[in-house]
């Protein structure tokens, strides 16, 4: 079944052209860096990943993400609930919204926080009175990922969510479930799927996010330092090979977070069978 | 046809906490940062239309178009392969062309920097022909086609999965040959992921930051983008010229958002 | 388990859904809904079940009103057109959850799953998905699932409307096999009249949101109260005529009617099977087709005078078709017919 200009050459040269365009594009680029990441041998390897400030950047980076995943998984559900099932002023303009985070650039995102929250406006000095500080410390980290991360969490359960039976629910009412057992039995079960490939997706994003959290974080390392920020400070420092140490940790989860989050994508697409 | 209820009880609450939440993670920093602007409203004037905002900017419109011609070929190029031809390697085709999705920005400018910077796989062939690529707009360029790669291709795809091939089957049976079938079937078809992956190109490539600074360095009046611009501005302490230009892209982004929300529909 | 339902209306925006409906089914019986698609039999059935609220009207179930109940409160089994198990449990815990959601405990779940699952013949397919099973299959597991907490009325929504013809059949003679164990007080709804005269006690006629006739299969037959119901029901021929000495004449061929004025316009509505046709070189209408189907031969013929269609059947063997083809003129005789005043006639 190929088709596309005309005969099998046409189908090859397009086909040679592409593998052509995303090997000089993508992969040389990355193997170069995955190279140079390891080539100066495994001590020097293991030397960069341990030191300190990169494994403070790491495990930030790490359970931030993991906070972030779960928060928007819960949120992004409501979010997707309100949107499909309910009759709600505005719902349209919600609905747009959602995709905000996707058209705004990620540094101008951390440029918005600041603008509300930074220490000189009204409601960032009156939370650092209060000894919360938003700017600058780790809360802001998390409005910063939950800011950039909104519409996965909804967009990965708000077609399964579409796709749910309206019979089901009228059966389960007529078998005398109350609303609350229909919502944990019947309603939420098909949905696992969809809700944690969005979490998964929501991880890998945080994990690699970076212009917001350099506007906002105030990358104070060992407290407020993500792991590609850190990684900036080694490029800009001169240390180009440990740079690329810790991207490859960066990329190992990625590359491993990336099937799991297809594999769930297409479990919750498979559920509507 | 889903019937739509109209939350009662408790469920208003949720309804009532989901928009607070909303309101305050977008809208109302949006409102922030235009009053920002509003109040000191000539130094931003100033500041956007100085030659160096004024080539940052242009940097930053030049390589986006250049992204979209560019992702607009490979994208349906690239889908008609992966959806339509069944090869040894497609899927690691696939999985390379989802590869810039799973890259942290700084990941990527640094990357390029070691093919293209001083002591780059490639510096030596590019200075015995004199050319500069990192540090230059060349380097800006290719950052950016390499984290807008997948996006029109993916749309695309999406759009040529549902679509199936019955149409240009039914072309063949017609006697119209392979080029006619493309032009005059199956592209009018494409319209719609085009207009969505383009949509989001033109977001992304606006948008980006970390690979243009790590392998542009921000140069004013030589590899500077608009994001780069924003963070020497917030770094420079230069307030007016930072919200400014935020603003600008802010509203720039929100324009594309009406796109993107009309074609989804 | 009697029910009772009196002036059921419902309107979905500005179009009256059910208009003015009332009936009563006896306890133990089987009673189908019968009629045209988008009639408003299934609202009935659903404002009976509670998924949908009347705009005014009552429901009673036992003697008791139960309309401002909600339908997890009235004890009545619902089963779905389209089976609407539940995708993501097996078949043991689809039928299982009515009893589940009462609290009752594992060990007799199990044992009413298991009886269950034996008199719907689906012995052994307990841990099954419902996505393993046939339609056939899904369609007796919806049934189980809906009988498992005992409710005291059993309400079935287009039931077989899913599943293809062969499998159809075979769930009709068993839904009836079952009812006539279980006694469980029964109303279905479908726009198949086979269906409805096959297997229930009682047939009510609903279109366009009005009860048009209650009464057994024979009783609508061959005592249709209005017009539609004799439209609607069986094969038949609608012929325009007009009414002489107490028949009902066109084209040349006359029936027996009552209660109908000289000179009256009418529409006559004659059965295929109450026409007989034999071959007469002198007779009032032209054969155009004869077609076996099955175990029954379909004659159409053309009355020549009237200019209308008439069509007749009869059983393969029948001595009426002796040299009836194509193109023989036929003698016609209506041995049975109903007339109504053409609407908008002058009389």
């Amino acid at each position: 079944m190929n088709h596309g200009p005309p005969g099998r050459l046409g189908t090859l040269a397009l086909r040679g052209g592409v593998t052509a365009w995303v090997t000089a594009l993508v992969a040389v680029p990355v193997l170069v860096l995955a190279w140079r990441g390891i080539a100066e041998g495994p001590a020097a390897f293991w030397a960069a990943i341990s030191d300190p400030a990169a494994v403070d950047a790491l495990w930030l980076s790490g359970w931030t993400a993991a906070v972030a995943a779960v928060l928007n998984a819960i949120a992004g559900t409501a979010l997707a609930w309100v949107l499909v099932r309910w009759d709600v002023p505005g719902r349209r303009a919600i609905g747009a919204l959602v995709d905000l985070p996707l058209a705004i650039p990620t540094l101008v995102a951390g440029v918005l926080i600041i603008a509300l929250f930074g220490p000189q406006t009204p409601i960032g000095h009156w939370l650092v009175g209060i000894g919360f500080p938003v700017a600058f410390a780790k809360p802001g980290i998390f409005l910063a990922l939950l800011f950039v991360t909104l519409p996965f969490g909804v967009r990965a359960v708000e077609p399964v969510l579409e796709e749910l039976d309206p019979a089901e629910e009228e059966a389960s009412y007529t078998l005398g479930a109350t609303p609350f057992y229909t919502l944990t039995r019947v309603l939420l079960p098909p949905l696992f799927p969809a809700i944690a490939a969005g979490a998964v997706q929501t991880f890998a994003r945080s994990v690699a996010e970076f212009g917001s959290l350099a506007a906002v974080s105030g990358n104070i390392p060992h407290r407020t330092l993500v792991a590609p920020v850190y990684v900036l400070g080694e490029v800009e420092a001169g240390n180009p090979a440990g740079a690329a140490a810790v991207s490859l940790v960066l990329l190992a989860i990625a590359l491993t977070l990336q099937p799991l989050g297809a594999a769930l994508a297409r479990r919750a697409g498979a559920r509507r069978a | 046809m889903r019937s739509r209820r109209r939350p009662t009880g408790p469920a208003r609450v949720v309804f009532a906490a989901v928009v607070a939440w909303l309101a305050l993670l977008l809208v109302v920093p949006l409102g922030a940062l235009a009053l920002s602007v509003a109040g000191s409203f000539s130094a931003v004037v100033a500041a956007l239309t100085s030659a160096e905002a004024l080539h940052a900017i242009g940097l930053s419109v030049g390589v986006a178009a250049v992204c979209i011609v560019a992702n607009g070929i490979f994208g349906v190029a690239g889908a008609l392969v992966l959806v339509r031809q069944r090869f040894a390697g497609r899927r690691l085709l696939d999985a390379l062309v989802e590869l810039p999705l799973a890259l942290s920005p700084v990941m990527t400018g640094l990357a390029f920097l070691l093919v293209f910077g001083r002591n780059g796989l490639l510096h030596p062939a590019l200075d015995a022909v004199g050319l500069q690529v990192a540090f230059a707009w060349p380097a800006v360029l290719l950052a950016t086609l390499f984290v807008t790669l997948p996006f029109t291709l993916r749309e695309v795809a999406l759009v040529l999965e549902e679509l199936g091939d019955s149409e240009e089957q039914a072309a063949a049976t017609l006697g119209a040959t392979g080029w006619q079938t493309f032009w005059r079937v199956t592209l009018p078809n494409l319209r719609s992921g085009l207009v969505i992956g383009t949509t989001l190109t033109s977001a992304r490539a606006l948008g980006e930051f970390g690979a243009v600074l790590v392998v542009g360095g921000g140069i004013a009046n030589r590899t500077q983008t608009a994001t780069t611009f924003i963070h020497s501005a917030i770094e420079e302490r230069q307030e007016p010229a930072a919200y400014g230009m935020a603003l600008l892209l802010a509203s720039v982004a929100v324009a594309l958002l009406f796109v993107l929300q009309r074609d989804r529909e | 388990m009697g029910i009772r339902v009196d002036h059921l209306v419902k309107n979905f925006g500005a179009t009256r859904v059910v208009n003015d409906v009332s009936f009563e089914v006896r306890p133990g019986e089987l009673v189908a809904l019968l009629g045209p698609s988008g009639g408003g039999k299934s609202t009935v059935l659903r404002m009976i079940a509670g998924l949908e609220t009347a705009d005014s009207g009552q429901v009673w179930l036992d003697g008791e009103r139960v309309d401002h109940l909600h339908a997890r409160e009235r004890q009545v089994g619902f089963v779905f057109q389209h089976y609407a198990l539940f995708r993501h449990m097996t078949v043991g815990e689809n039928i299982a959850f009515g009893l589940s959601v009462r609290g009752v405990a594992p060990a007799e779940q199990q044992a009413r799953v298991t009886e269950l699952l034996e008199v719907m013949g689906l012995r052994g397919l307990g841990d099954r998905m419902p996505s393993q099973l046939s339609g056939g299959q899904r369609q007796r597991v919806a049934l189980a699932r809906a009988l498992a907490p005992s409710p005291r009325l059993l309400l079935l929504d287009e039931p077989f409307g899913a599943v293809d013809a062969k499998v159809r059949e075979e769930l009709r003679r068993w839904l009836r096999k079952l009812h006539d164990e279980v006694h469980t007080t029964s109303i279905f709804v479908t726009h198949d009249q086979d269906e409805a005269f096959a297997i229930a006690d009682r047939v009510l006629i609903i279109s366009q949101g009005r009860l048009e006739q209650s009464g057994s299969p024979v009783e609508i037959l061959d005592q249709p109260a209005t017009e539609f119901v004799a439209r609607f029901v069986g094969d038949v021929n609608v012929l325009g005529g007009v009414v002489r000495d107490g028949r009902a004449w066109v084209g040349g061929v006359g029936a027996e009617v009552h209660g109908l004025a000289d000179g009256a316009a009418v529409n006559i509505v004659v059965r295929a099977y109450d026409l007989k046709f034999w071959r007469d070189d002198d007779g009032p209408a032209t054969v155009r087709r004869v077609t076996t189907i099955g175990d029954r031969v379909r004659v159409e013929a053309w009355l020549d005078r009237a200019d209308a269609p008439i069509f007749a059947q009869f059983p393969r063997r029948s001595s009426l078709l002796h040299g009836v083809e194509a193109g023989c003129r036929i003698a016609v005789e209506i041995t049975q017919a109903r007339a109504w005043p053409t609407p908008g006639a002058a009389t």
